[in-house]
């Protein structure tokens, strides 16, 4: 039973990937990027985004799809600053499941508040107890087909690097979370679309695209 | 009215500004405002900051003025109070100040027209969006190793009811670094003004009370150095005050 809820903010990362850095591939060392980059490349998802797990998603006028950013957040158990490699994960109480919402983007250059941040775009399971993360494989369904695995032993900062380049900046508080990664381009889902992630061992977490399947 | 949260004596109190300037508690004690701990006059929902919201400004950094408002957000963890330290990390060469008028929201709403955004605003404040220059990357630029430190963005001191500003579209700005004026501007300026800015967010996502827009900053910043102080003052609204420090000052035991 873990008794931390996710009840502060939720930061994420892109790029962490190597999948993702080398699917942007040469555009990194070109402008705007101009190099890769140095620190975790983050955003911020506000409060107004999350939604828990059996949510039905209303993405704003507009919009066709959502790409579904499946990964894991851990979610610190205490507040944490300066943390070091040896007690990073020490401070994590537990994880999420999370599907990161954003409308498609295939831009990293300028805060993409409205494609990240608009209401329920950032559904979540119940927090899970802290399993080995090195080689958990997130998957994720699309009305009942895989369209992607991802395994986190690909990450470029494994989540206790994560934590102690993130913590460098700024203290993490009880109950915030930090994402550990979204790929670059996820897959879509389109309205009516039935979304699933699941991570062996940890369980899973459904969510549903608002309006008429096309 | 001006309203302020300040922890004295044990305990968080909300307060007001009294007729003589000092800081007046619920059952009328009066403190003179330099002698109590600040905090921020509301506790932080969503904070959401522009980029380039001024022609100058924009100018300044060598971009032209964006067509859409250029956002970002921030944590609880960069907001401090009135008269807080903010540090200036050892390998920094450019950090600078950014005096901003911060609008705090009052209430909920969802694709609000412009028409009616004032509507939603409960007051403002002001805020001073430190950034570190050192810093910059061009993901999801400016990122939030420039604009999310810890303490790096104080806010306060007092949150001035909407009631109180007529006009907030036509306030001046003003910083001071060690008493000589450094940066000057006007709200008028702004690219997207604040109905704008309400519209714009709330197209999208819904605001809630205790969310707070930081709408900008126009031209003259300078770099500031550990002992400077700042004041930032957005007319009719407060001025803020903070100082900088340095690495060892900051984790100093004491």
């Amino acid at each position: 039973m873990i008794k931390q809820n996710v009840s502060g903010s939720v930061y994420g990362v892109v790029l962490n990937d190597h999948a993702s850095v080398r699917k942007i591939g040469d555009a990194l060392e070109a402008a705007p990027y101009k190099g890769a980059p140095k620190a975790p490349a983050m955003y911020i998802k506000p409060a107004n985004t999350r939604v828990a797990c059996g949510a039905t998603v209303n993405p704003p006028k507009g919009a066709k799809t959502v790409e579904v950013g499946a990964t894991v957040g851990l979610v610190m158990g205490h507040a944490a600053a300066r943390l070091n490699r040896a007690n990073a994960l020490d401070a994590v109480a537990g994880i999420v499941l999370a599907g990161d919402l954003s409308l498609p983007h295939d831009s990293y250059y300028r805060p993409a508040i409205r494609e990240k941040c608009f209401d329920g775009s950032l559904p979540i399971s119940s927090v899970k107890p802290l399993v080995d993360l090195a080689n958990l494989v997130i998957t994720t369904e699309i009305d009942g087909k895989v369209v992607e695995q991802r395994s986190l032993a690909d990450l470029v900062r494994d989540p206790a690097q994560l934590l102690v380049d993130v913590s460098e900046f700024m203290t993490l508080s009880q109950g915030d979370v930090l994402l550990v990664g979204v790929s670059y381009m996820a897959p879509q889902a389109g309205a009516g679309s039935q979304v699933k992630i699941s991570a062996e061992g940890v369980g899973s977490l459904q969510f549903s695209i608002a309006g008429a399947q096309a | 009215m001006k309203r302020g949260r300040i922890a004295f004596q044990g305990a968080i109190h909300e307060v007001t500004q009294a007729a003589d300037g000092r800081v007046e508690l619920a059952d009328g004690r009066l403190l003179n405002e330099a002698e109590v701990n600040w905090l921020p006059p509301v506790i932080p929902g969503a904070v959401f900051a522009l980029g380039l919201n001024y022609a100058d400004h924009a100018k300044e950094l060598a971009f032209k003025a964006p067509e859409v408002p250029l956002a970002f957000l921030k944590g609880p963890n960069t907001i401090v109070g009135h008269r807080a330290k903010t540090r200036r990390p050892a390998d920094a060469t450019y950090m600078h100040y950014e005096c901003e008028l911060a609008v705090v929201i009052g209430k909920s709403g969802y694709q609000v027209s412009k028409a009616e955004a004032m509507e939603m605003v409960a007051g403002y404040t002001v805020a001073n969006d430190y950034a570190i220059r050192d810093y910059l990357e061009n993901y999801y630029r400016p990122n939030l190793r420039v604009k999310n430190r810890d303490g790096c963005t104080p806010l306060g001191p007092w949150l001035v009811d909407a009631a109180d500003v007529p006009n907030p579209m036509a306030l001046k700005l003003t910083t001071r670094v060690n008493g000589k004026t450094t940066q000057q501007g006007t709200t008028s300026d702004m690219i997207f003004d604040i109905a704008t800015l309400i519209e714009y967010l709330t197209s999208f996502m819904t605001l809630n009370p205790g969310d707070i827009i930081l709408t900008g900053t126009p031209e003259g910043l300078a770099d500031v150095k550990a002992g400077d102080v700042i004041e930032t003052e957005v007319e009719g609204v407060c001025c803020l005050i903070n100082t900088i420090v340095d690495d060892e000052t900051y984790f100093a035991t004491v």
